[in-house]
């Protein structure tokens, strides 16, 4: 019975899939899986106001539903099946602890799109999607070398993991670059958001003579310690964080899933979605780079700005030889830029950076 | 490695910060436990303390009614428990698990309007001649009033237990509510009592986070602090001052971690945030003086 | 006045009666929730509590109830041993985590070798993982008099710690791109706890099963059975009755550790795959309500399992089709929980309206 029932259903779930794509006039619908809830004010707070500008943009013609504060593992699986159940054209699965699941779901609904955030798996109908949020790094540590009078950088990161390490060495690469004496001291918080230890961390750095905190966790807290302080510099993270600007907030990196969430709706909508890996930047838009506050000088905001452009318009590469791994050897050589594989796996501190990344 | 970089006097001064939220949570649950009831449910009314008082607080332009309300808010909440159990006798232990689950998703509710709202501010105090006392002064002397309110309540509670009657009636009630009962005391109403006590001190902890550490709403902030005012109860033995010593220590690792981190000292940190419980498990073994109330998480009934 | 009066035994007809009276009572005040919240109370009620068994997808939603579920009856009927014998484990959630943890390095370290050894012998670990975890408070009372339910609470957040380092070290997938987490288990044939994954069935549902037979014989047909229910209502009588409360001690936190570490094993090595940091997802807290509400008793257990499952399965529904938020349903999840503690009092007590005595 159990055998016939099933089979009955994934009948279903083919009809229910073509359905869609045969009936031109019903809206596409859109799911979102979040990890957090829309609230954390960070990661699925941008996820959310993704999916409300796709809202926006489409209106009557999408439709979107969402379930927030998914945990990693068979609730995201059974989350997302009973999206793809109910009609779901495409699914955007928001946390890098989705991808199995996503790849498993992704194969028993051929017909549904998906889409994993910051994975590295793919599938005919499992795009990957992530943000170059380096090159915002890089402006960060271009602004964080010539504020500081100290020349000691705080560095709240969360956990030892490619994509944070290569935060850590694009800023640093671009602070030592205008500024030969800057010296990071690096935290890690092993936690993505918890306000209490990251305003401990923030603290504890600038008791210990940081007077530029940059943050790779998702909540004000050191925002609020730096201000307390006084005199610190800090850089808002993920959200723009503009309630603490001009000052100690002087710009940020903000996580801009809107341009993305529109453009890959759209191909639904055409019928020209094909499965692809997308690491954007500042160029396409998904890393937006915040207003940079009066609080810097007039020429430094400046420069700053020029490096922007020049990213974005893929003039520049923040990883660009001549580069050196933290024990001395070679890894860029002058002029050459650093391939995507290499940053995917980033596991090593560049040269001039001091202690060791936990194992 | 550089550890002149750490600056005793400024470690000092930030654990005695980093220790107020949850030593504000575990002195309320002291007096709960001490009167015989177990309320696992401090992160449900820590984190209800924490969205209470920052709505109040930015509604009103005032810290102080915003903690105020944060107080009222835990109270209410542990009512909850308290009527729960001790009216309608349920187990105690299921009760306070499922206050955190009633917690978390009320004040996340209670919240929706209040992302990325500023709280209005707070400023340190600067305790006149105290305060420019070198060394101590810093370390003592120059924190934000609620600091002061947190050791306040643990010195109130540490005499309340100590000298007065009614601490004395709270705890025969907490060693053995069947001969308190024929003593002719309400073991029902003192129990409401110190139960409402703690939920209030749990949502000063829990204010504190919003208001004054972070300070911002967002949903879950409290992130574990509860559970580890738990932990320092026990710690504690049950006693106001070790309590305190409890609050620091536990406060004390996580800063301590984060200093060595910042100064290069490549620290396990799984390994040492897991040290202070297994001091905890240690300190029940030896301190056998320092056991649990005798009529801790039993239901209470007077029967005829 | 009211007054209460203890029933020499707790009433059959209000043992049955008031679990659906809860439910009830919480459909009511959920609806008031939902209808403030400016959702059709009827609609949302039926999505969460109907949906699941009866809609159009019940057949993906059934077997799911039953993942959901296995976990959680599991640990709950191990804890309902000493729970009736006033022994207070409720640190489940760590020996979980220590059986997972256990159970996956004894898979791990024989990737990718293919044998039929390597299931029950992950199995074994896991459970010996779990019973030795348990064990702890278990010792520690017996031997020095300190609180089993202080002790194993602090033995989770150890227990929570060492899976984060197993996570991010020792079990870390080595072609995981430096991603923390372990490899994927439901992938590795031999190790994976699924006996059909599109079926929903795995050896953990089994297990639940099983062990909610065993226990219901234990507990009525057999000596011991009779011993845990003795030292829970007078430990005086049952130690002329020749029972040991030390060995009790030590069988009763054995049975909860070794079957709340083979839970964790059953959930690592099928629905959740791998270890991850935030592997345990509050099972063990969340079985101990079960037990609670299960009144101990095996039968009640199976369905107060159900129930919560229900609520979670429904709750994710009503999330994506009604748009509901996440909070709304940990509010529904924790008002019935309060009911269903409050109505209890019905089955043990006879309520009375009496006109004040004279004394």
């Amino acid at each position: 019975m159990t055998i016939k029932t099933l089979l009955a259903g994934a009948g279903i779930a083919l009809a229910l899939g073509t359905a869609a794509f045969a009936d031109a006039h019903g809206p596409t619908k859109l799911g979102f899986v979040y990890v957090g809830p829309v609230g954390d004010g960070g990661w699925t707070y941008e996820h959310n106001k993704g999916r409300l500008a796709v809202e926006a943009h489409f209106g009557d013609a999408v439709e979107t539903v969402f379930v927030e504060s998914v945990p990693e593992g068979p609730d995201a699986e059974r989350v997302m099946t009973q999206m793809a159940l109910q009609g779901a054209d495409l699914i955007f699965t928001t946390s890098f602890g989705f991808m199995d699941p996503t790849i498993n779901v992704a194969a028993k609904f051929p017909d549904v799109k998906f889409e994993h955030a910051t994975g590295y798996k793919r599938a005919d109908n499992v795009s990957t999607y992530s943000a170059r949020f380096y090159e915002g790094r890089a402006i960060q540590g271009h602004i964080a070398g010539q504020m500081t009078q100290s020349n000691i950088i705080g560095y709240i990161a969360s956990y030892p993991i490619p994509e944070v390490i290569r935060g850590i060495n694009s800023a640093f690469v671009h602070a030592r670059e205008v500024n030969p004496d800057v010296e990071f001291k690096i935290i890690w918080a092993y936690t993505w958001f918890d306000p209490a230890k990251e305003a401990e961390s923030a603290k504890v750095l600038i008791e210990q003579g940081a007077d530029v905190i940059l943050q790779h966790t998702d909540s004000t807290a050191p925002q609020a310690a730096a201000q307390a302080a006084g005199d610190v510099v800090t850089f808002g993270q993920a959200s723009d964080m503009a309630e603490f600007a001009p000052f100690p907030r002087v710009s940020s990196i903000i996580d801009d899933w809107a341009p993305y969430y529109i453009a890959r709706t759209q191909a639904v909508i055409d019928g020209t979605w094909e499965s692809k890996d997308t690491w954007d930047g500042i160029g396409p838009g998904m890393v937006g780079i915040g207003e940079i506050t009066d609080a810097v000088p007039a020429e430094i905001k400046a420069s700053a700005e020029a490096l922007r452009d020049r990213i974005a318009s893929g003039e520049y590469h923040p990883f660009t030889g001549p580069l050196n791994k933290q024990d001395g050897s070679a890894w860029l050589a002058a002029g050459e830029t650093a391939d995507d594989g290499t940053l995917a796996g980033m596991n090593f501190y560049v040269e001039g950076l001091t202690g060791e990344i936990p194992q | 490695m550089d550890l002149s970089a750490i600056n005793p006097i400024l470690l000092l001064a930030s654990l005695m910060v980093a220790a107020t939220p949850i030593m504000l949570a575990a002195i309320g649950e002291l007096v709960v436990e001490r009167a015989g009831v177990l309320n696992l449910g401090v992160e449900g009314m820590m984190i209800t303390g924490a969205v209470c008082g920052f709505v109040v607080a930015v509604n009103t332009g005032s810290p102080w009614l915003g903690f105020l309300g944060a107080a009222v808010g835990g109270a209410l909440l542990s009512l909850i428990f308290g009527v729960l159990t001790q009216v309608l006798l349920s187990n105690q232990v299921a009760t306070g698990l499922a206050l955190t689950l009633f917690g978390l998703g009320l004040s996340a509710l209670m919240g929706q309007g209040y992302i990325g709202v500023r709280a209005p501010g707070f400023t340190d105090l600067h305790i006149p001649l105290l305060a420019d006392i070198p060394v101590i002064g810093p370390i003592v002397f120059q924190h934000d009033p609620m600091v002061y309110v947190g050791l306040g309540i643990v010195a109130a509670v540490w005499a309340f237990l100590t000298y007065s009657r009614a601490g004395l009636i709270l705890r025969a009630v907490g060693e053995n509510h069947e001969a308190a009962h024929a003593l002719g005391y309400h073991v029902v109403r003192v129990r409401l009592l110190a139960i409402m006590f703690g939920g209030g001190c749990a949502g000063l902890g829990g204010a504190y986070l919003s208001l004054v550490r972070v300070p911002q709403w967002t949903e879950g902030m409290t992130a574990g602090a509860g559970w580890i005012a738990l932990a320092i109860v026990v710690f504690a033995s049950w006693r106001p001052w070790r309590l305190l010593l409890g609050a620091y220590l536990f406060g004390g690792v996580t800063v301590l971690q984060l200093n060595l981190q910042a100064a290069g000292v490549a620290v396990p940190v799984e390994y040492l945030s897991m040290s202070p419980y297994l001091a905890t498990i240690a300190v029940l073994v030896i301190m056998r003086t320092g056991r649990a109330p005798g009529s801790l998480a039993q239901s209470f009934h007077a029967s005829r | 006045m009211i007054t209460l009066d203890k029933r020499p035994q707790p009433s059959r007809l209000w043992t049955i009666a008031t679990p659906l009276l809860a439910v009830v009572l919480t459909m009511v005040c959920g609806g008031l929730l939902f209808a403030a919240l400016g959702k059709n109370p009827v609609v949302t009620i039926r999505t969460i509590f109907l949906d699941p068994l009866f809609s159009e997808f019940a057949w993906y939603y059934r077997p799911q109830l039953l993942i959901k579920g296995a976990p959680l009856v599991l640990i709950a009927i191990g804890l309902s041993f000493g729970f009736r014998a006033g022994i207070w484990n409720i640190g489940a959630e760590g020996q979980y985590i220590v059986g997972a943890i256990c159970g996956a390095a004894v898979g791990l370290a024989f990737y990718p070798v293919e044998s039929a050894l390597i299931f029950p012998l992950m199995v074994l670990a896991a459970a010996l993982g779990g019973i030795a975890w348990g064990m702890i408070p278990g010792v520690l009372r017996v031997k020095f008099g300190t609180n089993e339910i202080l002790v194993s609470l602090m033995l989770v957040y150890v227990a929570e710690q060492l899976l984060a380092a197993m996570a991010l070290g020792r079990l870390r997938n080595p072609q995981g791109m430096g991603f923390p987490g372990s490899r994927n288990l439901a992938q590795y044939p031999s190790a994976t706890s699924w006996i059909n994954e599109s079926a929903g069935m795995h050896w953990g549902i089994v297990a639940a099963f099983i062990a909610v037979i065993f226990a219901y014989i234990a507990l009525s047909r057999h000596i011991f059975g009779f011993q845990v229910r003795l030292s829970g209502q007078s430990p005086r009588a049952a130690r002329f009755a020749g029972v040991n409360p030390g060995l009790l001690v030590l069988v009763c936190m054995g049975i909860s550790g070794g079957l709340a570490g083979l839970a964790g094993l059953f959930e690592v090595a099928g629905p959740a795959g791998q270890i991850s940091i935030d592997f345990n997802a509050g099972y063990g807290f969340t079985a101990i309500i079960v037990a609670f509400l299960g009144r101990l008793h095996p039968v009640g257990i199976l369905l107060a399992g159900g129930l919560m499952a229900l609520t979670y399965i429904g709750g994710e529904i009503a999330q994506s089709n009604l748009g509901l938020p996440g909070a709304a349903i940990q509010l529904l999840q924790g008002m019935l929980l309060f009911f269903l503690l409050a109505v209890d009092l019905l089955t043990n007590y006879r309520v009375r309206l009496r006109k004040s005595e004279v004394a």
